[in-house]
């Protein structure tokens, strides 16, 4: 058994790109931990989708020998829809690593995420990557550094995780300047679970961070948030393969399996207790809520019972997402779906199209209402077309966020002028450098679910990182924008969006259906409509011609058989009061729109 | 000649078979009397030769075969004597003779086709003719042999559409080749349009429409240029080097034809179709009803109870077919009842006396009621029929009505005759 003082838990915290998964492929290979012929590029980046996107989804964590010592890598998810299990990661750490790229500078998430350590009372050894390229600026990132994180720039270690240059001299400073957990091996347990996964054989694989007590194999457990008992099947430490132990002390980090099929049933945040001597929970749990909603619905309407089965699978991996079904008379049977941000959004969506194998139409993302009727009665809309009728709404709140961007100076205006045209309040700006610029925004969480993030990046030639945080409910002037083909409401187009942005959306949508909805055996009108009132207006003109003129003793079989395809395609239609129009043309209008 | 052996029918008793011996020869066989209406059987022959071939163009035409005009007419005359052996003929109410340029044949090879085919009395023969193919002696001896129907490929009588169309006659030829047809003593006489053709105008148009009724036609085919894939316009327009026709401009072409049309005592009676009081074309309504066709020449189709079948698409194949012997028939396919079923429907809904409806369904009713509220039909006497803005759209509410069954087998009766009178207009006038 280690004494706790050889111990130390430590998180790399770093932007996409800034080179955390190089960084942990060098200590996997200088701890030894993986021989050199077995190493492969991110090695503990386990998704496809991980490896492409260059992002962390699921946290991996490894145990590492370093100068008679045993450094618990703990990662962590990379992007900021998983704040919060980012929190959590770092409440399993008594340190970090803040990785920057020595030629971009620290990004907002990276300081978002720097604050939640030194919240949290970690140790922070910063390192500036990438010095082997020629584009690096060493001394100006370390000075930004300074400036905002109050880190003395000399203490700054300057790597190449490619090269290797510097790592070895990372790992001592994390031994001698990340202090040693404390905890009690003779109290009550309390065992933090700071991410599960799901495998289809061993069930759910929880990371735990050991906070007082000893965990033993076999234990029988009782998960405080849930109050079920599990009993501990499988405990031990990652090598990085899984390697059985017999217990896990205080300030140790594992994983245990417990015969759990539901990820939900063991939550990140969640405190294991023994069964026999219950402690308390720790602090910090958080159910997971989500933020951002869509209807996701199969292209092809067969395929419905096939995505319920994928949500079913997905959730057991996932449970911070919600779905529950839903009609749309445009696009059929699907599901309602929550999700923590737009970057879950897309990565449920893409692993069921990946995983399962899968088309899926999105409706447009929408956020959470609180709608008080004139009663005083108050309810929660995640739907637009549940929004209640204009006469039964005294006020709606939105969402709404604090944003942090950091930019360079030169693209200021652009993003002021950006953060003003998505209602933004400006609540600070601090000039981090010369060249370097901090600005914090009240902004509607519904205005980021759009394209704002894309406009970010446009607007800045990609220089520019963004970071936000829910910041609570406001109410807004909000309208409800309905869209009707030939006078019936379309409800996968409805929207809630403030009344000043409302005409423009409108016109918008009908004119993107306009060139999308096939002409009919009559004109048909495509309105938009605010609670009855039109506010744009564009006419598919009635098709006035559909008629084969040749029709001779050669031609009969040929046009038989195209009236036999018209007559199916006839059977396909989606019937929209009386306007026929092909599922294609309403999928196109929502993809247009994303 | 020694193949010619092959095809000999042998001589022997049967009805009326008319042969080519001369002007006059066959109107001497031909009954001046009304008889007795036969059930319809038609011929189909095809002649692919064309002088030069049109942009527009998708039939089987080839223009480098002059020197096989004769093996190609004696093939066809083997077919047909081969057909009637084989007990697949019956005597013809009606010959077409299609193409490709069917007038490009000396009239004596034309007619050897048409002599070797058994007919009835009062027998409707049409040939297809290009303007600047026929002169009044070709055109004297198709009448003399038993041809009482011209129809001319008119298309336009702009000089720029012409051009556009690549054909090479002029609205001259026309008024000639009219001129001479009625002086040899035709009484039918077609003129088939084009309307749409890129460069058009409107007031083009009605002018070739009204300078067609001023030649006196009884026949008038007026067709929206369609762009077939795989001919020289099709691959312009996909290219995007023309635009391709528009619909809605079109649509109104067909309007402004239909009202010159009937306003000049003609009556609408298929789609593309008008004719003045029994004018109407014989052969083309056997297509619409549901009649049985043999096919004569490369590239011809049949229909016989319920079988459509189809001949080799290249005349050399053909020819080596009969010269071997053997059927020239490239394919074939059996409808199933309920194929046979929506095919009458839909081609009988294109003309005038439309299709009949059953007896029930909740669904066809519910949308009969709103196609005709709408204006696209009109019901009456067990019977839909399209009106001129649901002929416009024809393709659309034929596939409405066939999506909700409106023509499942069931106890519907065959398509109303539409003037399938006979035995008149077959004697030189």
């Amino acid at each position: 058994m280690t004494s706790l003082s050889s111990f130390r838990n430590v998180s790399i915290i770093a932007h996409i790109d800034h080179g955390k998964s190089t960084l942990a492929d060098r200590f996997l290979e200088m701890t030894g931990a993986v021989a050199a012929r077995d190493m492969r590029a991110q090695y503990l980046d386990s998704m496809d989708l991980e490896r492409e996107r260059g992002i962390t989804i699921k946290a991996q964590n490894v145990r590492l020998s370093w100068r008679d010592h045993v450094v618990n890598l703990i990662d962590t998810p990379g992007h900021v829809d998983f704040g919060y299990e980012v929190s959590r990661s770092l409440a399993a750490c008594e340190g970090v690593i803040l990785l920057v790229d020595a030629s971009q500078g620290i990004e907002a998430q990276t300081l978002a995420n720097c604050y939640l350590a030194l919240e949290h009372d970690l140790a922070i050894v910063a390192a500036l990557n990438k010095i082997d390229l020629p584009a690096a600026e060493p001394e100006r990132i370390a000075g930004e550094i300074e400036q905002v994180l109050g880190i003395p720039a000399a203490e700054i270690l300057s790597i190449s995780a490619k090269t290797g240059e510097g790592v070895p001299e990372l790992l001592d400073a994390v031994i001698d300047r990340v202090p040693a957990p404390e905890g009690n091996e003779s109290a009550a347990l309390q065992a933090l679970i700071f991410d599960s996964s799901y495998d289809s054989y061993r069930g759910v694989i929880s990371a735990v961070r050991i906070v007082n007590g000893v965990l033993g194999s076999g234990d029988r457990l009782r998960f405080v948030q849930t109050g079920n008992v599990h009993v501990a099947e499988e405990i031990g430490v990652r090598l990085p393969d899984p390697t059985p132990v017999g217990r896990l002390g205080p300030g140790e980090v594992g994983y245990l399996i417990a015969g759990i099929k539901d990820v939900g049933e063991a939550r990140v945040g969640e405190t294991v207790t023994q069964a026999a001597r219950p402690a308390e929970a720790l602090a910090g749990y958080r159910e997971p809520k989500p933020m951002v909603f869509c209807g996701l619905y199969p292209v092809d309407g067969d395929e419905f019972a096939a995505l319920r089965e994928a949500l079913e699978k997905l959730r057991l991996n996932d449970s911070s997402f919600t779905y529950e079904p839903e009609t749309s008379g445009a696009l059929g049977f699907g599901f309602r779906c929550g999700f923590l941000g737009l970057l879950h959004m897309e990565i449920v969506r893409e692993r069921l199209e990946r995983e399962y194998g899968l088309s899926l139409v999105a409706t447009a993302p929408n956020v959470e209402y609180h709608v008080r009727s004139p009663d005083g009665r108050s309810t929660v809309v995640d739907n637009p077309s549940a929004m209640p009728s204009p006469n039964e709404v005294e006020s709606i709140e939105e969402p709404y966020t604090t944003v942090t961007v950091l930019t360079p100076t030169e693209y200021v205006g652009a993003l002021m002028e950006l953060a003003q045209s998505r209602r933004g309040e400006m609540r600070k700006m601090e000039y981090l450098s010369e060249e370097r610029v901090e600005l914090v925004y009240d902004l509607p969480l519904a205005e980021i679910v759009t394209d704002f993030f894309d406009q970010l990046k446009s607007r800045t030639r990609g220089y520019a990182s963004l970071d936000y945080e829910p910041s609570g409910h406001r109410p807004s002037d909000l309208a409800k924008v309905d869209v009707l083909l030939n006078g019936v409401p379309v409800d996968a187009f409805s929207a809630i969006v403030h009344r000043d942005r409302a005409y423009d959306y409108g016109r918008r949508m009908t004119e993107k259906l306009r060139e999308l909805i096939p002409r009919q055996m009559f004109d048909v009108p495509i309105q938009a409509a605010i609670s009855g009132r039109i506010i744009a207006r564009e006419t598919v003109k009635a098709r006035r011609k559909d008629v084969l003129a040749k029709c001779y003793g050669g031609d009969v079989s040929r046009k038989r058989k195209l009236l036999e395809r018209q007559k199916e395609g006839k059977k396909r239609m989606k019937q929209i009061g009386r306007v026929e129009v092909p599922q294609e043309a309403f999928v196109a209008a929502l993809r247009l729109g994303e | 000649m020694a193949g010619m052996v092959v095809g000999d029918p042998p001589s022997g008793p049967g009805p009326v078979l008319a042969r080519h011996g001369g002007l006059g020869a066959s109107a001497r066989r031909r009954s001046p009397e009304p008889s007795p209406p036969a059930e319809p059987f038609g011929v189909y022959v095809h002649i692919p030769f064309c002088a030069s071939r049109c942009g527009y163009c998708d039939f089987a035409t080839w223009t480098d075969r002059g020197h096989q005009v004769e093996a190609y007419v004696d093939a066809c005359v083997r077919d047909v004597d081969r057909l009637r052996r084989s007990g697949a003929a019956r005597p013809a109410t009606s010959v077409f003779f299609g193409g490709g340029t069917p007038s490009l044949l000396p009239a004596s090879s034309l007619l050897r086709i048409l002599d070797s085919i058994e007919r009835v009395p009062g027998c409707e023969v049409t040939v297809e003719c290009n303007p600047d193919s026929v002169d009044a002696p070709k055109l004297g001896e198709y009448r003399a042999g038993g041809v009482t129907r011209i129809s001319l490929g008119v298309q336009s009588m702009a000089p720029h559409v012409l051009a556009y169309l690549e054909r090479t006659h002029d609205p001259a030829n026309v008024e000639r080749a009219v001129a001479w047809a009625r002086a040899v003593g035709f009484e039918h006489l077609n003129l088939d349009l084009i309307y749409g053709t890129p460069g058009e105008t409107v007031d083009d148009w009605r002018a070739t429409l009204e300078r067609a009724v001023a030649l006196g036609p009884d026949h008038v085919s007026a067709y929206a240029l369609t762009v077939e894939p795989g001919t020289p316009l099709g691959r312009r327009v996909a290219a995007g080097s023309v635009p391709g026709p528009d619909d809605d401009d079109q649509a109104d072409r067909y309007e402004i034809a239909d009202d010159v049309l009937t306003g000049a005592g003609f009556a609408w009676y298929e789609i593309s179709n008008w004719a003045r009081p029994g004018g109407e074309c014989r052969h083309n309504l056997l297509y619409w009803t549901g009649g049985e066709y043999l096919p004569v020449g490369c590239a011809a189709h049949g229909h016989r109870a319920g079988r459509r079948s189809w001949n080799v698409r290249n005349p050399d194949r053909y020819v080596a077919a009969l010269e071997g012997g053997r059927s020239p028939e490239a394919g074939s396919e059996v409808l199933d009842p309920q194929a046979r079923a929506e095919e009458a429907f839909a081609l009988a809904l294109r003309t005038a006396g439309g299709a009949p409806l059953p007896d029930s369904g909740a669904e066809p009713a519910a949308l009969l009621a709103g196609l005709e509220r709408d204006g696209f039909v009109r019901l009456g006497g067990g019977r839909v029929r399209l009106t001129r803005r649901g002929r416009l759209m024809a393709t659309d509410v034929t596939a409405r009505l066939l999506a909700a069954g409106v023509a499942d087998p069931g106890p519907v009766a065959d398509a109303e005759p539409v003037a399938l009178r006979l035995g008149r207009g077959g004697r030189p006038g």
